[in-house]
């Protein structure tokens, strides 16, 4: 409930993009709008916009990410900000108190934006109550929570290859249990009014009571593939893994790897996608990843134009709660 | 309450004069959303262009980001050929401050380093806050601050004078 309401101001405007959960249709059909608008930055000669000239962005991340620190970086400097990454490798568990630390070192740099990646769920709404008012929190990955901007994506991607939500079906396989990225994906699909949204998984790579975020549950690849339009591969996280919740990785690609042969029983012009990174012939064999119908490198720059949409909205916001001079 | 058309037409034949007298060839005309797309679209027609239209939205341009933040409606700007080496024609609906006209150039050398360009509005109501200048204008209209002048559209394409109360 917290984090949905801690994103919000008093007139439903997106101060910080923590959750996708208890945001409206229009709050995501405007990111995406936005950045329609600003996919096209990057074909230009000067690939820069002015409009977060003078800002500083900080990415902060407790946990190893390569694509999403980078397209986050990329985002910022194309909006002209200034970035500073800071790669914090810690244990998975930090205590509140040290990351309230950091956080008061931060500040006292004067930054204007945190993007933050965090082992524990949670995070990045401590982030977002405890930092002073004129400053955004982005999260970049939240433990199993969260992980909007890469739903945002996901999402923005869909709409530019099929944009009519309620005649889609779209399957979510794999390792669910552990990914925040589908949770996020399922929230924002919901609220878009997706037709069909599926989860294909074992039983032991999903959340208790998946049913009651509005999907329908499948367990076995070939069933829960057919017809649809949207194929969703997510990454085994072996690293959230603890204990036996899978036999081994050949198996698991025997079951829930996707293959031509497999892919062949969703429509014609489905289209694959895959957050990344991407475990090759676990959950997803090398010919499809790189077939005619992944749109997984689409995914990567699309993140660009989204996360860019996003820091815009949400600074934008601040820079009119504080009554900020041009 | 004004109709457009006849301004418009005022526009097309300074723009010819102009063009002709610059020896100005293959020009290429660019629309500010979302009032000066509509003009530019019909001034398009009227002088017959080859080269196909161009639509900027300067949202992200604008020198007031840090009060208002992003326009909602913002649409990608096109332009559909090379900026580098041409006689560019901007064109808007009203022309006050001159804010909007700077971030339009600003977004356009962005894309290329135009041979020149011309500014041509439907509207100079003065009153401007840096120093631009329309090469040509539909009409100039004295207004005092309190009066707004909007151009509704695309059809009927109509000029709209309102005392903001």
């Amino acid at each position: 409930m917290s984090a949905t309401h801690i994103q919000l101001d008093s007139q439903g405007r997106l101060l910080h993009f923590l959750t996708i959960e208890g945001l409206t249709h229009r709050h995501l059909t405007d990111i995406l709008d936005t950045a329609e608008s600003l996919r096209g930055v990057a074909e230009r000669r000067v690939k820069k916009l002015p409009t977060l000239h003078g800002k500083t962005v900080v990415n902060l991340f407790f946990e190893a990410s390569t694509r999403t620190r980078t397209t986050f970086e990329l985002a910022a400097k194309r909006l002209s900000a200034d970035v500073l990454n800071l790669n914090i490798a810690t244990s998975s568990a930090v205590k509140g108190e040290s990351l309230l630390d950091t956080l008061h070192n931060i500040e006292a740099m004067q930054c204007d934006m945190f993007v933050m990646r965090h082992s524990q769920s949670g995070a990045a709404e401590f982030m977002a109550r405890h930092v002073k008012p004129h400053i955004a929190v982005l999260n970049a990955g939240d433990g199993c929570h969260a992980h909007p901007t890469q739903a945002m994506l996901d999402v923005f991607t869909i709409r530019r290859h099929k944009p009519d939500f309620p005649s889609l079906q779209i399957a979510i396989v794999g390792d669910i249990l552990h990914s925040r990225v589908a949770r996020s994906l399922i929230h924002a699909l919901s609220i878009l009014g997706a037709g069909n949204i599926r989860v294909i998984a074992p039983r032991t790579l999903l959340p208790a009571q998946v049913e009651n975020l509005g999907v329908q549950v499948f367990h076995r690849l070939p069933e829960g593939l057919r017809d649809v339009d949207v194929v969703v591969m997510l990454r085994l996280q072996r690293e959230r893994m603890e204990g036996a919740l899978l036999p081994s990785e050949q198996e698991f690609f025997q079951q829930y790897g996707l293959t031509e042969e497999r892919l062949a029983l969703a429509k014609p012009d489905a289209i694959v996608m895959h957050p990344g990174p991407i475990n090759r012939g676990v959950e997803i064999d090398s010919r499809v990843a790189d077939g005619p119908r992944s749109v997984i490198l689409e995914q990567v720059t699309n993140g660009i134009a989204v996360r860019m949409a996003i820091m815009s909205i949400t600074l934008g916001h601040h820079a009119r709660l504080t009554g900020e001079d041009a | 309450m004004r109709d457009a058309k006849s301004l418009i037409e005022t526009m097309a034949s300074q723009l010819r004069e102009l063009l002709a007298r610059q020896k100005m060839t293959e020009p290429a005309l660019i629309g500010i959303h979302t009032g000066g797309v509509w003009v530019a679209e019909q001034l398009h027609a009227q002088l017959g262009v080859t080269t196909p239209l161009g639509r900027l939205d300067i949202s992200f341009y604008r020198d007031d980001f840090s009060r208002i933040g992003v326009n909602p409606q913002v649409r990608p700007s096109e332009l559909p050929f090379d900026v580098e080496n041409r006689h560019l024609i901007l064109i808007d609906d009203v022309l006050y401050t001159g804010r909007t006209v700077r971030a339009a150039l600003n977004e356009l050398f962005d894309y290329g380093r135009p041979a020149s360009v011309l500014l041509a509005v439907l509207v100079d109501r003065g009153g401007r806050e840096l120093p631009i200048e329309a090469n040509v204008a539909g009409t100039h209209l004295t207004l005092s601050p309190d009066q707004h002048v909007r151009l509704t559209g695309p059809d009927p394409l109509q000029l709209l004078v309102q005392t903001l109360p």
